[in-house]
């Protein structure tokens, strides 16, 4: 009896977080695109109409600036902040002075919440309040820096906040990467005589792959979610132009009574993820076997 | 440890059970700054006298988007509070799907349909029968301005959208922000809201935005509102986008900016500057619509209650709502008017003495119309398309073409 019980323990503790699991990331992820064949407006109604949702859904211009935002959004984000997280790390790792003291203020962006860093960047952002005002007030009256109220360049102030929020983290992913590398090889190429361009370039970052991956992994799924950050950033504005698909799916579920249309946007999201998230999850799983 | 946790429940029990005997009623809402809540808390008092416990359940957040949320999942899980804080055709959304109950009696017993303004009373019933009842009456149509501000401009206060026009640029050649705004979606839309019914008058904007009729939408008067509402572009300041409507206000307040168009809220920051009607600040109807009145209705939808005694006190409820105490006390501090007809009037500022009298006359003319940008008139759906459209089209350089093209295909899809 005993021994039944402790071989099955582990399974009897697993088990409450798996139904958990099962029940409110699967089920609820079924649920949605259940709903989202529905009529469905302010509360779930189970009459279906087909794909007529998704039709109405890229039938709307407001849709299809939130999907060229998160392009444009997702792929500046990511390549800025991968590109500053790892010259930070390079540079950190230089063995520098007090580099733990550095490492924490790069590192303490990331102890901030979206909704602060959107607060705060709107402040900064601001004609009035911030940045172009301080230049103006130095003396140069001609500076202009209006990203934040000029429709086509509204977006752009999101990737600076995003990017600042996350690089920090981004170092501290690659920086435990560097200090992973084994020493032998970077000995080996300085005695091959090669640069420390080269050694970073052929030797060091070659053996960080997997470091990067799992940045991208993270960094996509930080872009495609964000939501709170243009909530407090720009609201989804000016107008709708600084509109995400999260924002998207908020507003026309909860605040317009869309569910149906709502469920739809998010499914398309969840395509987003996956298109990420499935091919990386089989190139590691198979990657381990082999 | 056991005979504790009992002692303490039968404790809990009993102080709970008289209160249960004299009913309860449990009030979504999300009016919860200063002279809101003051006005809440008087609510709760007089119920406290007919022997009426109130749960408070104060979901805060913008607009109230985040109390509809509680408020659905409340709802589906068949636990319904007493009553909500829900406007305009939400009402018949609430009702088609069965979850409100009829207050008929009591509303026959104090013969609302006398004191109550046939547009009003008509927004709260459903089949027929009343199922809210309303605390006030928001004026949204009006022009607030600072009359010192125009003196030093040589400007006059202006009552055409033509005049508007040149009024503006007077104030803006003088160094003044012409009209303080706020770009949120929704204070584009109060705007877009005044230039329709100036422009169009109270007959289009009936046909257009509240029927959403579209042979009404595109046509050449859409094209004039939109040519209207994008010459308005070149008076609103470069910090504008994202501000909030209260600090859109304070410009005026301080004489940066001339005049906002805002609905009759925006009086409360009014007084607690310290400022007076008629002397520091001007209230006059947004331009071209001084006959006219777009209006915006609070009220508090009931809903079914499984038990007697829930019902019965849900009906006191109704009955204080539309007591000339509650809603001249309700009213004061929100800086609306009541909803119901024939009060004293005397404790009330000019603005709000304005504002009955243009609500009576335009009843009467047939002006009176509901607010879209403020849940009044369309269904979620539909005013949220019209928000897209008129927020894009003022935060963007499109031509009033563009913009027709926009609202029509926005409209449509929504419906």
């Amino acid at each position: 009896m005993f021994d039944y019980l402790e071989k099955q323990l582990p399974k009897l503790i697993m088990a409450p977080t798996a139904i958990v699991m099962l029940v409110c990331m699967y089920g609820f992820i079924g649920w949605t695109a259940v709903l989202s064949f529905t009529k469905s407006r302010m509360l779930p109604q189970w009459e279906f109409v087909g794909w007529e949702q998704y039709e109405r859904l890229f039938a709307n211009p407001r849709w299809h600036v939130a999907l060229d935002n998160l392009l444009v959004f997702t792929l500046l984000f990511i390549i800025i902040a991968l590109l500053l997280g790892l010259m930070l790390a390079i540079l950190l790792d230089r063995n520098i002075r007090n580099d733990g003291a550095l490492r924490t203020i790069y590192l303490y962006p990331m102890a901030v919440s979206f909704i602060v860093t959107g607060t705060a960047w709107k402040w900064i952002l601001n004609p009035g309040l911030g940045i172009e005002k301080m230049v103006r007030d130095l003396g140069f009256t001609d500076f202009e820096f209006r990203w934040l109220v000029d429709p086509d360049m509204a977006i752009y102030t999101i990737v600076i906040a995003a990017v600042w929020q996350s690089s920090g983290f981004v170092m501290a992913m690659f920086l435990a990467g560097l200090r992973g590398v084994d020493d032998s090889l970077i000995k080996a190429a300085q005695m091959d005589g090669a640069s420390t361009f080269r050694t970073y370039w052929h030797v060091i970052l070659p053996v960080m792959r997997p470091v990067f991956f799992g940045a991208v992994v993270i960094l996509s799924h930080i872009a495609i979610k964000s939501f709170d950050l243009v909530q407090s950033l720009t609201g989804g504005g000016p107008g709708y132009s600084s509109d995400l698909p999260a924002t998207f799916m908020y507003t026309h579920a909860f605040s317009r009574a869309q569910m149906g249309l709502g469920a739809a946007s998010a499914m398309v999201m969840l395509a987003g993820v996956m298109a990420i998230i499935v091919p990386y999850l089989y190139s590691e799983l198979r990657g381990k076997k082999s | 440890m056991k005979t504790k946790l009992t002692g303490l429940a039968l404790a809990t029990m009993m102080a709970i059970a008289p209160s249960a005997q004299a009913g309860e009623v449990e009030v979504l809402h999300w009016w919860t700054s200063g002279g809101e809540a003051t006005s809440v808390a008087f609510l709760k008092k007089q119920l406290a006298e007919s022997g009426v416990d109130w749960v408070d359940f104060a979901v805060a957040g913008g607009g109230g988007e985040s109390a509809m949320t509680v408020l659905k999942s409340r709802a589906i899980s068949g636990n319904s509070p007493t009553a909500a804080q829900i406007k305009g055709p939400s009402i018949q959304e609430w009702g088609e799907l069965g979850f409100l109950s009829s207050i008929d009696d009591v509303a026959k017993a104090n013969n609302w349909d006398e004191i109550l303004p046939e547009v009003v009373s008509d927004v709260m019933k459903y089949q027929g029968e009343y199922v809210a009842a309303p605390v006030n009456v928001h004026r949204v149509n009006w022009l607030w301005a600072n009359p010192e501000v125009f003196s030093k401009a040589g400007a006059t206060i202006p009552t055409t959208w033509d005049d508007f026009m040149v009024q503006a640029q007077k104030l803006k050649d003088a160094g003044y922000i012409a009209l303080a705004h706020g770009g949120q979606a929704w204070q584009d839309a109060t705007v877009f809201e005044a230039v329709v019914l100036g422009v169009g008058g109270a007959d289009y904007y009936n046909k257009a935005f509240v029927q959403a009729d579209m042979d009404a939408l595109n046509s050449a008067t859409t094209k004039e509102v939109f040519e209207t509402f994008g010459k308005l572009r070149q008076f609103v300041d470069i910090n504008s986008p994202g501000r909030d409507w209260n600090l859109a206000t304070s410009m005026v307040i301080n004489g940066e900016a001339g005049m906002q168009i805002m609905g009759d809220w925006a009086k409360g920051e009014f007084k607690v500057a310290g400022k007076n009607a008629g002397t520091d600040y001007v209230c006059v109807a947004a331009p071209g619509t001084s006959g006219a009145y777009t209006f915006n209705v609070d009220s508090f939808a009931f809903f079914n209650q499984s038990d007697a005694e829930s019902t019965a006190a849900q009906k006191v409820m109704a009955k204080e709502i539309l007591s000339e105490d509650f809603q001249r006390v309700f009213n004061l501090n929100k800086g609306s008017i009541p909803a119901r007809l024939g009060m004293a009037r005397t404790e009330f500022d000019s603005c709000a003495h304005d504002s009955m009298d243009a609500f009576v006359a335009s009843s009467a003319s047939g002006s009176l119309v509901p607010s879209f940008a403020h849940g009044m008139a369309v269904s979620e759906a539909i005013s949220g398309a019209i928000y897209d459209s008129a927020t894009q089209f003022f935060n963007s350089d499109d031509s009033a073409d563009q913009g027709v093209a926009q609202l029509v295909a926005a409209v449509a899809a929504a419906k």
